[in-house]
């Protein structure tokens, strides 16, 4: 063989060969767009743990995914045509995981945990493990806050349908506003799957920016005199009443909206580790190496859906601009139900509190100490911001379980 | 399983209809769950009184520290604390420097636990 012929093979075989192809300029822009958000999880520090992977999924899909034909290339670690026909009733592959496995590159076995809503459900293992319902059992009333603060995913779901959204595309936008993860994954990846990437990146990004977006709603809705209320500390909760929390829950909810089971029964069982006293290796499994693997495939395999040909449209950045209407009108929502729980306590309760109704822990909660202190430097209100801010995680779950049963 | 609107025929009408039924719906959830959380405190508040009036000599016993809690000076009148990887040293820094910024005396603070968070948990 002659030695030009083989550099010639090489070169054709080669990535950069693709960028020259039909719509090859679009991995360049990809690539660009997932250095920016390295540059955003490793420097700015936003969400690093799900951000670097996300990104870098973005990345490893976008040199390695050039469409030949209307189908991958070859070495491609993520095939979309291969989900396509999974998801198309009339391809003789509806729904065969066996196709993918035998035809599927690293990235779509990967992807088969978001598919089947198994990483998030996992991902809430450990985050109801990590988290501390006390201050919600102690002041119940935290609930109130966590469902308006779910006003942002309604607003949005409407915006999106005014925009020509279809209603599932729409639901998966709205949840945006949930501000929660792993929820908007679940939901996404059962309604819109076309939509993950955008709506992963949204997400969480917009979660990373919740101590840049809530502050100027937060001070534009209260009054110094309303911001500067102190609580009085909330009563001791036994611990039979936190080891009969999850298991109520888990039966009012899922029985109320069976389509939560995967998430709420995941956050209470693993709640139910942590609380219960007698299973303390798997809440220490659950919290920290189980999430830390789970969140390596998750990071992973939703940034390997940012495929340049179905990212860069104008959906994109209605998506994302949808995302910011979300989370500021979950913000407003649970600011304004704060207000009016303040005028009918007699200005006992700090509305800040209601912000940390959206529901990304602890962040939200930080936000509305923060604010707290800046207004009283004496005041403490991460505990109180507490219930509200894990309300939120229920309620959000509910929104999602609401919408998944209106469109799947 | 059949999409109560199918996505073709959801117009501004039901998609606003939909968005008022979901939040009212997520409103009634957490509500009930709210009120289910009353009843389980008000029962467990009911047990704890009930604890009380029947053993009238440990109620005794507990009005001791809660009146040595009163007095500015007494120490370790507001219970325990629980230390995640922090040494006692840097527990006692911490309590006295919250009390220093808040003004108040070490023992009106019930310091429940002290926990270090690392930067991965953050």
């Amino acid at each position: 063989m002659n030695i030009l012929d083989t550099l010639q093979t090489l070169l054709n075989d080669s990535g950069f060969a693709g960028f020259f192809m039909d719509g090859g300029w679009k991995n360049i822009v990809m690539i660009a767009i997932s250095c920016v958000l390295l540059y955003l999880g490793i420097v700015k520090k936003f969400e690093p743990l799900l951000l670097v992977g996300i990104a870098f999924g973005c990345l490893l899909v976008n040199i390695s995914n050039f469409f030949v034909d209307g189908a991958s290339s070859a070495n491609a670690l993520y095939h979309p045509e291969l989900w396509s026909a999974f998801l198309d009733e009339s391809s003789e592959y509806y729904h065969s995981y066996g196709h993918i496995m035998s035809n599927g590159g690293f990235l779509d076995i990967l992807y088969i945990g978001v598919k089947t809503g198994l990483y998030p459900s996992l991902i809430f293992l450990g985050v109801g493990a990590m988290t501390d319902f006390g201050p919600l059992l102690a002041n119940p009333k935290s609930l109130l806050l966590g469902a308006a603060a779910q006003m942002g995913v309604f607003l949005a779901f409407f915006g999106a349908v005014c925009l020509g959204f279809e209603g599932n595309e729409a639901a998966s936008i709205g949840i945006i506003g949930g501000a929660d993860g792993p929820t908007a994954i679940f939901l996404t990846s059962k309604l819109a799957p076309h939509l993950l990437g955008p709506i992963a990146i949204a997400a969480y990004s917009y979660m990373a920016l919740i101590p840049m977006i809530q502050p100027p709603l937060m001070r534009l809705l209260t009054t110094e005199k309303e911001r500067s209320v102190k609580m009085i500390q909330s009563r001791q909760v036994s611990k039979t009443e936190k080891i009969l929390f999850p298991i109520i829950v888990s039966m009012f909810v899922i029985l109320l909206l069976p389509s939560t089971a995967p998430l709420v029964g995941c956050l209470m069982l693993g709640n139910l580790w942590r609380e219960c006293g007698v299973t303390a290796r798997l809440s220490d499994t659950v919290q920290n190496a189980l999430m830390n693997i789970v969140t390596v495939f998750l990071g992973i395999s939703v940034g390997a859906t940012t495929v340049a040909s179905s990212f860069l449209s104008l959906q994109t950045l209605f998506i994302v601009l949808l995302g910011l209407i979300a989370f500021s009108f979950s913000t407003v929502g649970g600011l304004l139900v704060g207000k009016i729980m303040y005028k009918l306590s007699g200005g006992k309760i700090n509305p800040l509190i209601g912000s940390a109704g959206v529901s990304a822990v602890p962040m939200a909660a930080r936000v509305s100490q923060d604010e707290g202190k800046k207004a009283n430097p004496s005041n403490f209100l991460l505990m109180h911001a507490m219930g509200p801010n894990v309300a939120g995680v229920i309620g959000s779950a509910i929104a999602a379980g609401f919408l998944l049963a209106v469109f799947k | 399983m059949t999409m109560i609107f199918p996505v073709a025929e959801m117009g501004l009408k039901e998609a606003g209809i939909t968005a008022i039924f979901g939040y009212i719906v997520v409103f009634s959830g957490l509500i009930i769950l709210m009120i289910l959380l009353y009843i389980m405190s008000a029962v467990f508040k009911a047990k704890a009184n009930k604890a009380k009036k029947i053993s009238p000599e440990s109620t005794e016993i507990t009005k001791i520290p809660t009146k040595a809690a009163s007095a500015p000076t007494a120490p370790g009148s507001a219970g325990h604390v629980k230390l995640f990887d922090v040494p006692d040293k840097e527990a006692a820094m911490v309590m006295a420097v919250v009390a220093h910024k808040m003004q108040k005396p070490l023992n009106e603070l019930h310091f429940i636990s002290i926990k270090e968070v690392k930067n991965d948990e953050v």
